[in-house]
C-alpha cells in the first residue's frame, strides 16, 4: 500500500510547487510556472486517487487508517503528532479538494495569463492546497489547526493579491482577523477537550467520548461548551453569523481564488470540523440546536442580502454564505452526511458559478456590475450554458446535483425533533423559504447578465469568449453539477442513498427499530417534500423572470416603494458599520486615549517622572543652602539653634503636660 | 580541587571569551572599521560555535546542572565561582550567542562613529548576559546582572537616536531600582543560611533545613520578583521598555528584546519559584492578573502606535505577559511553553527589530506614516517582514505558535479563566501586526523617497534568511528543544507544586477518579461537570 503508508506525499507535492515557484518563479516564463503549479497539484490529485483506490481495499476494522510520521509538539502528557488519517469522510474531502482544486488551477492558467505576479499567484494557490490537504488529512485537532490557520494565511495572501488596492489589502486583513476571532474559540475548545479527555487525537478522543451520556438540553456541560467553542471557530472559517462579514469582502481576490477558497474548499472547513467532531456534537443537543439555528438564520439572512446586490461576485459570495448555512443546518439536525453531501455538490456548482462569473468578467474586460451587462448569452455561449447549468443546480431543479443535496437537508430538518418537533418544522420552513430566495437571486443574476438589451458601451467593450483552458474546467464542472447528486437518487425509489451509505461507517447512526421507522417515515415524506421544494424553486425562478425579463421597469419602482427596507438590505443591514461603530472605533479610541496616552504616558510615566522631578526639586532646594556665603551660614546656624532649643523644650514639656492631664 | 576540573571549563570559556575578544578590540587602532567589524564577527561567531558544544554535555531527560564549575572565590563571605547549565539556561545561552553575531552583522553599516567602542560594548554585553544565565551563586549572578547593565546603557546612550540620554537613564534607573531590592534579598538569604550558593539554599528549603516565615518569604519573594518584573517587563513596570527600544540602535534592540528581557523570566523560574514556593503560590493570582493585563494592554497600545519600533516594543510587553503567565500557572505544559516562548520570542521579535532597523537605515524614521507601499520597491524585504510577523503572531508551524499554544493549553488545565483572557492576545496580535504590515508595505507608494528604496542587500538577506530558517525549524522541530528542556522545567514545577492533581493522568473518562493529592481526596466525576467544577486556586489551598 505505497500511498496509504506515505500519505504525506499528497500534501507535500503542492508545498514543493509553492516553494519552487515562490523562490525561483519570478524570472521564469509563465509556461514553467504553470507546469510546476499544475503538475504538482495534478500529481497530488493522482496520488489522492491512488490512495482512495488502496483505501477501498481496506477492511472495515482498519478504518480510520492512521499514519504517524513524527512528533511535532511534546510537553508532559501532551503530544501533537504529524499524524495523518484517512476514512470515508476524508476520502470525500480529499477528492473534492484535489479534484476541484486542480481544475481551478488549470482555469487560472488562462484567467491570470495577463496579470502581473503570475508566479506569486500560483505559489500562493499551491500553498493553499498544501494547508487544505493538511486540514482534511489531519488525525488530531492540533494538526487540523495547522491547516486551519494555514488556509487562513493563504486566503489572506490571495485576497490581498492586488495589494496596491487598499480595498484588497483591507479585505485580506479583515478575513484573517475575523477568522482569528473564531480561532480564539477553536483554541479554547481544544484546551477544554484536552482537559476532559487528555488527548486531542481523533481516534482516542472519540473513543473516550463515545460511552459518555449526552448533556441534557439547555445544560452547559463540558461537551456542550466544547462543541460551542469549536463551532465558534467553524463560524469564523465558514462565514456564519456573526462572523460572516469577511467573506463578501474577500471577493477582492482574483476570481479563481473566490471559486477555490471562498466557495468550494476553505469555507467548508467549518462544516468539515463539525462533521468530524460529530461524536461530540451528537452528545451536545444544545450545541446542535445552536448550530442548526445559526446555520438556518445565516442561510436566510445572506440570501436576502444577495437579492439586492449588483456586483456579480458579491451575489455569489452571499449565496455561498447562505449555502454554508444550509450545510450547518444539516449538521445541526444530525444529518451530517447530508451536510457533507451538500458540501460536495456545492463545491461543484459554486466553483462553476464563480469560474463562469470570472469568464463573464474576463469577457467584459473587468466589469463586475451586472447593471452594466445584459444580453451576453449569445456572445459567450459556453459560459452562458455552463453558468445556467450551475444556476439550475443551486436552485434545486431536478435532476441536478443541488436538488438532491438540498432536498436531503430539508427532509432531515423537517424530521428533526431536537428541541421539539416544531423547531424542526420551523427550520424546514425557513430553509424552504430560503430556497425560494436562492432561485430568485440566481435567476436574477442570469437575466441581468445574459438577457435583455446590452447596458454597456459596445464600442469600448469587446465581448469575447474565454480561452479553452478556462472553458474545459467549466465544462467538467458543469457535468459534475448535473450528475454529482445522483448518488442519492436511489432514495426516491426506496433504495439506499449511496452517499449516505458510503459515509455510514463514519457517522454510524444508532441502529435498531427506531432508525428503521425513521427511515420509513423519511421515505414516505421524500416525494411530497421534494415536490414542494421544486414548486418553491420554480416560484423563485418565475419571480425573477417576471421582474427582470418581462417587466424590467418593476425592480426600480419596487425598490422605491420598499424604501427603508430596500436600503437596509442594499447596505447589508449596516452590519459592517455597526461593527465599526461598536467594536473597532471604541477599541482604537480606548487604546489611544485611555491606555496609551492616559495610563502609559500620563499615569505611569507621569508619576515616575514626577518622583524624579520631586527629587530634583528637593536636591535643588538643599543645594541653595550650600551657597558658600558666610553670612547665610550664620543665619542657618541661628535657625538650627532655635529649632534645637524648641525641640528640647517641647520634649520636656510633653510629660509635664501629660501629668497635668 | 577535583571539582574545579569537573566537566572542563567550557562555561568559563563561554563567559570570558567575548571579554577576551573585547580586550583584543581595545588594542586595535580605532580607524580601521572593516577590520574591527571582522574581528567582532569572528569572535562572536566562534563564541556561538563554542556554545553549541554544550549540547554534548547535556543528556536528554536530565534536570541536573551540568558542566559544573565550582571554585572558591572569596572566603569571607564565602562567595563561590559556581557555574552550571541545565535545560532552561542551555538554549538561552545559545540564543544569546547567536543573536550577538547577528547583531554585529546588523550593525555593519549603520554604526559610523566610535565603531571600536561599539563592538567592545556589544561583546561585554554578551559577557554579562551569558554570565547571568550560567551563574549558580547568588552573588556571582548579581555581579553579572549589574555588569550587563553598563554596556547596554552605553549602547543606548551613545549610539542611540534623538532622546537616547533620557532612555538610557530611564533604563538604568528602573533596572537599578529593582536590582537593589534583589541585593537586599540576597543578603538576607545569606544571613539566614550563611551561603550564596543557589543549589545549597534550594536544598535547605526543600529539606526544611531553612524555614521561612510566610511574611519573610513573601518579602523575599517580592524583592526578587520586582527586580525580575522590571526586566521582563511586567505591567505596570514596563514604561522604560518602549523608550529604550526606540532610542537604542538596532543591535541594542535585538539584544534587549532577544535576551535581556528573558533574564527577567529566567530569574523567576530560577529563583522565585524554587526558593519561595509558598509565596509564589500565594502571589500567583496577582502575578497572573498582571501578566494578563500586560498581554491585552500591550497589544492594544501596540495597535495604535504611530511609531513602528514602539509598536514592536509594546508587542514584547504582550508576548512576555504570556511567558509570565505560563510560569505562574505552575503546570508542566505551561512551564514548557514558557521556556519555549522565551526562545521563540527572542528569535521572532529579534527578527522584527532587525527588519525595522533595516528600514531605518534606508529612511531614518520609524514613523509608519512615512512608509506605505514598500512591497513594490522591496518585495523580498516585504516577504521577510511578513514571515517574521507571522511567526510573531503565532502561526502554526512557525516558532511562535508552539510556546503560546503550550502556555495557554497548560494554563487552561487549572485556570480556564486565565487562559481565556490571555487567548484574546492571539486575536490582537494579528490585528496590530497585519495592520502595521499593511500600512508599511501594501498599497501604492505614497512618498516619493520610498519609490527607489533598495531591496534587501546580500548581507541583509543572509541575516534574515538565517532568522527565517530558525523560525521554521523551531516551528516544526520543537521536540528537539523541548526534550532537552523538559526535565529541568519539570524539576522547577516539582518544587513549587509537588502535587498536581490536574496532571495526575489522563483521567479514565466516565469513571470516578480519586484525586492523587494526599491532602485532598475528594472524588471527582470528571465527565460533564469538569467544566463547571469550581477550580480551587493553588494559592487558596491554605496551609
Amino acid at each position: 500500500m505505497p500511498i496509504l503508508e506515505h500519505l504525506w506525499i499528497i500534501p507535500l507535492l503542492p508545498l514543493l510547487g509553492a516553494a519552487v515557484n515562490g523562490f525561483f518563479g519570478r524570472t521564469w516564463p509563465n509556461k514553467i510556472v504553470n507546469s510546476v503549479a499544475i503538475g504538482s497539484t495534478g500529481l497530488s490529485f493522482l496520488a489522492a486517487l491512488e490512495a482512495v483506490r488502496e483505501f477501498s481495499h481496506l477492511s472495515p476494522e482498519q478504518i480510520p487508517w492512521v499514519q504517524q510520521y513524527f512528533s511535532w509538539i511534546e510537553a508532559a502528557k501532551f503530544r501533537a503528532g504529524f499524524d495523518l488519517q484517512i476514512d470515508q469522510l476524508t476520502v470525500v474531502m480529499l477528492l473534492v479538494v484535489t479534484g476541484v482544486g486542480w481544475l481551478i488551477h488549470i482555469y487560472s492558467m488562462g484567467y491570470m495569463a495577463h496579470e502581473g505576479g503570475y508566479y506569486r499567484f500560483f505559489s500562493y494557490l499551491n500553498l493553499f492546497m498544501f494547508f487544505m490537504l493538511i486540514l482534511v488529512l489531519a488525525a488530531n485537532y492540533v494538526l487540523l489547526f495547522v491547516g486551519w490557520e494555514g488556509v487562513g494565511l493563504a486566503s489572506y495572501l490571495l485576497i490581498g493579491f492586488y495589494f496596491l488596492r487598499k480595498s484588497a489589502a483591507d479585505a485580506g486583513k479583515k478575513a484573517f482577523i475575523v477568522n482569528r476571532i473564531g480561532d480564539f474559540g477553536f483554541m479554547l475548545g481544544m484546551f477544554l477537550l484536552f482537559r476532559t479527555f487528555g488527548t486531542l487525537d481523533f481516534v482516542a478522543l472519540f473513543n473516550k467520548a463515545t460511552p459518555l451520556p449526552p448533556d441534557a438540553m439547555g445544560h452547559l456541560g463540558t461537551l456542550t461548551v466544547a462543541c460551542l467553542l469549536l463551532f465558534m471557530g467553524a463560524a469564523g472559517k465558514s462565514a456564519q453569523i456573526p462572523l460572516y462579514v469577511w467573506l463578501p469582502d474577500a471577493m477582492e481576490g482574483p476570481t479563481p481564488v473566490s471559486a477555490l477558497i471562498h466557495a468550494a474548499t476553505m469555507v467548508t472547513a467549518g462544516v468539515y470540523v463539525v462533521a468530524r467532531s460529530h461524536v461530540l456534537f451528537m452528545r451536545a443537543p444544545t450545541a446542535m440546536l445552536v448550530v442548526a439555528i445559526v446555520g438556518c438564520a445565516t442561510a436566510l439572512f445572506a440570501a436576502t442580502i444577495g437579492m439586492a446586490q449588483t456586483d456579480i461576485k458579491k451575489v455569489l459570495a452571499y449565496s455561498t454564505v447562505s449555502q454554508l448555512g444550509y450545510m450547518f443546518l444539516a449538521c445541526g439536525v444530525g444529518a451530517f452526511s447530508a451536510g457533507i453531501f451538500h458540501l460536495m455538490t456545492h463545491a461543484f456548482f459554486k466553483a462553476l458559478l464563480f469560474l463562469a462569473a470570472g469568464s463573464v468578467i474576463h469577457a467584459m474586460g473587468g466589469e463586475q456590475d451586472m447593471l452594466r451587462m445584459g444580453g451576453l448569452s449569445k456572445k459567450i455561449k459556453w459560459t452562458f450554458v455552463t453558468m445556467l447549468t450551475a444556476t439550475l443546480a443551486i436552485s434545486g431543479i431536478p435532476p441536478l446535483a443541488g436538488f438532491f443535496s438540498k432536498d436531503s437537508i430539508l427532509l432531515n430538518a423537517y424530521m428533526s425533533e431536537n428541541g421539539g418537533p416544531n423547531v424542526g418544522h420551523l427550520l424546514y420552513a425557513v430553509g424552504l423559504f430560503t430556497a425560494l430566495l436562492t432561485a430568485f437571486y440566481m435567476f436574477r443574476l442570469i437575466y441581468l447578465t445574459f438577457y435583455g438589451a446590452p447596458r454597456y458601451d459596445e464600442h469600448h467593450v469587446h465581448v469575447h469568449e474565454s480561452p479553452k483552458t478556462m472553458l474545459v474546467p467549466l465544462a467538467i464542472l458543469a457535468v459534475l453539477s448535473i450528475v454529482g447528486g445522483w448518488f442519492a437518487a436511489p432514495a426516491f425509489w426506496g433504495k439506499p442513498d449511496y452517499f449516505a451509505k458510503f459515509l455510514e461507517p463514519v457517522f454510524a447512526a444508532p441502529g435498531g427499530s427506531e432508525a428503521a421507522t425513521a427511515e420509513a417515515v423519511a421515505h414516505a415524506l421524500e416525494t411530497p417534500l421534494a415536490i414542494v421544494a421544486v414548486i418553491t424553486a420554480l416560484l423563485g425562478w418565475f419571480a425573477a423572470y417576471w421582474l427582470y425579463l418581462k417587466r424590467p421597469d418593476k425592480p426600480a419602482s419596487l425598490a422605491k416603494s420598499l424604501g427603508g427596507i430596500y436600503q437596509t438590505v442594499l447596505h447589508k443591514y449596516y452590519v459592517d458599520e455597526i461593527y465599526a461603530a461598536v467594536v473597532v472605533r471604541p477599541l482604537l479610541w480606548l487604546s489611544t486615549n485611555v491606555l496609551w496616552k492616559g495610563v502609559d504616558v500620563a499615569a505611569i510615566d507621569g508619576s515616575v517622572n514626577g518622583i524624579a522631578e520631586g527629587l530634583t526639586a528637593i536636591g535643588d532646594g538643599t543645594r541653595r543652602t550650600q551657597s558658600g556665603n558666610t553670612r547665610s551660614y550664620a543665619v542657618w546656624v541661628v535657625v538650627g539653634a532655635i529649632v534645637v532649643v524648641a525641640l528640647v523644650f517641647w520634649a520636656h514639656a510633653q510629660p509635664v503636660l501629660g501629668v497635668a492631664r | 580541587m577535583s571539582s574545579l576540573f569537573h566537566g572542563g571549563h567550557l562555561l568559563s570559556i563561554l563567559i570570558f571569551f567575548p571579554a577576551v575578544g573585547a580586550l583584543a578590540l581595545l588594542l586595535l587602532r580605532g580607524d580601521d572599521h572593516v577590520f574591527i567589524r571582522r574581528i567582532a564577527l569572528i569572535v562572536s561567531t566562534a563564541e556561538f560555535l563554542f556554545s553549541l558544544l554544550m549540547l554534548r554535555g547535556i543528556p536528554l531527560n536530565s534536570g541536573d546542572y551540568r558542566l559544573v564549575e565550582y571554585a572558591q572565590w572569596i572566603t569571607t563571605p564565602p562567595i563561590h565561582y559556581h557555574l552550571g547549565v541545565d535545560g532552561i539556561s542551555l538554549f538561552l545561552v545559545i540564543l544569546t550567542t547567536i543573536l550577538t553575531p547577528i547583531s554585529v552583522l546588523a550593525s555593519w553599516n549603520s554604526i559610523h562613529h566610535r565603531v571600536k567602542e561599539f563592538f567592545v560594548m556589544l561583546l561585554m554585553l554578551e559577557v554579562g548576559v551569558v554570565g547571568v544565565f550560567l551563574s549558580l551563586d547568588l552573588f556571582l549572578f548579581f555581579l553579572f546582572w549589574e555588569v550587563m547593565l553598563i554596556p547596554m546603557a552605553f549602547l543606548i546612550g551613545i549610539w542611540g537616536h534623538e532622546r537616547r540620554i533620557y532612555a538610557a537613564v530611564k533604563f538604568v534607573l528602573y533596572t537599578m531600582a529593582g536590582s537593589i531590592l534583589m541585593l537586599v534579598g540576597i543578603i538576607w538569604l545569606y544571613n539566614a543560611t550563611g551561603t550564596f550558593d543557589l543549589p545549597t539554599i534550594q536544598q535547605m528549603i526543600q529539606t526544611g533545613a531553612l524555614v521561612l516565615q510566610p511574611r519573610a518569604e513573601m518579602l523575599l519573594f517580592l524583592a526578587f520578583f520586582v527586580a525580575f518584573a522590571v526586566k521582563v517587563p511586567l505591567f505596570p513596570l514596563h514604561t522604560w521598555l518602549p523608550d529604550a527600544h526606540v532610542e537604542a540602535p538596532t543591535a541594542g534592540s535585538v539584544m534587549l528584546a532577544g535576551v535581556l528581557l528573558k533574564m527577567g523570566t529566567y530569574g523567576m523560574i530560577r529563583f522565585c519559584l524554587p526558593l519561595f514556593p509558598e509565596a509564589s503560590r500565594r502571589a500567583a493570582p496577582w502575578v497572573a492578573t498582571l501578566a494578563i493585563i500586560g498581554i491585552i494592554y500591550g497589544a492594544l497600545v501596540a495597535l495604535v502606535q504611530p511609531n513602528l519600533k514602539k509598536l514592536v516594543a509594546y508587542s514584547s510587553v504582550s508576548h512576555l505577559g504570556f511567558i509570565v503567565l505560563g510560569i505562574f500557572a505552575f503546570r508542566n505544559i505551561s512551564m514548557q511553553g514558557a521556556v519555549y516562548q522565551m526562545l521563540a520570542h527572542g528569535i521572532s521579535t529579534g527578527a522584527l527589530f532587525l527588519l525595522v532597523g533595516m528600514l531605518y537605515d534606508r529612511r531614518h524614521t520609524f514613523e509608519i506614516s512615512e512608509y506605505g507601499g514598500l512591497a513594490t520597491p522591496m518585495p523580498k524585504f516585504a516577504a521577510f517582514f511578513l514571515f517574521a510577523a507571522l511567526s510573531s503572531l503565532g502561526l502554526p508551524m512557525l516558532n511562535g505558535f508552539v510556546g503560546e499554544y503550550l502556555i495557554l493549553l497548560g494554563t487552561y488545565q487549572s485556570h480556564w479563566q486565565w487562559a481565556s483572557w490571555a487567548a484574546l492576545g492571539v486575536i490582537l496580535s494579528a490585528c496590530y501586526l497585519l495592520w502595521s504590515y499593511q500600512r508599511v508595505f501594501l498599497g501604492e507608494v505614497t512618498h516619493e523617497k520610498n519609490k527607489s528604496l533598495a531591496d534587501a542587500s546580500r548581507r541583509e538577506k543572509f541575516i534574515l534568511a538565517t532568522m527565517s530558517v530558525i523560525i521554521l525549524w523551531m516551528g516544526l522541530g520543537s521536540t528537539y528543544f523541548t526534550r532537552r528542556t523538559e526535565a529541568s522545567a519539570e524539576a522547577v514545577i516539582d518544587q513549587v507544586e509537588p502535587q498536581r492533581p490536574y496532571e495526575a493522568a489522563a483521567p479514565p473518562v466516565g469513571s470516578p477518579m480519586v484525586k492523587a493529592a494526599g491532602n485532598d481526596t475528594s472524588v471527582v466525576h470528571d465527565t460533564s461537570v469538569v467544566h463547571v467544577t469550581k477550580q480551587i486556586p493553588a494559592a487558596a489551598s491554605g496551609r
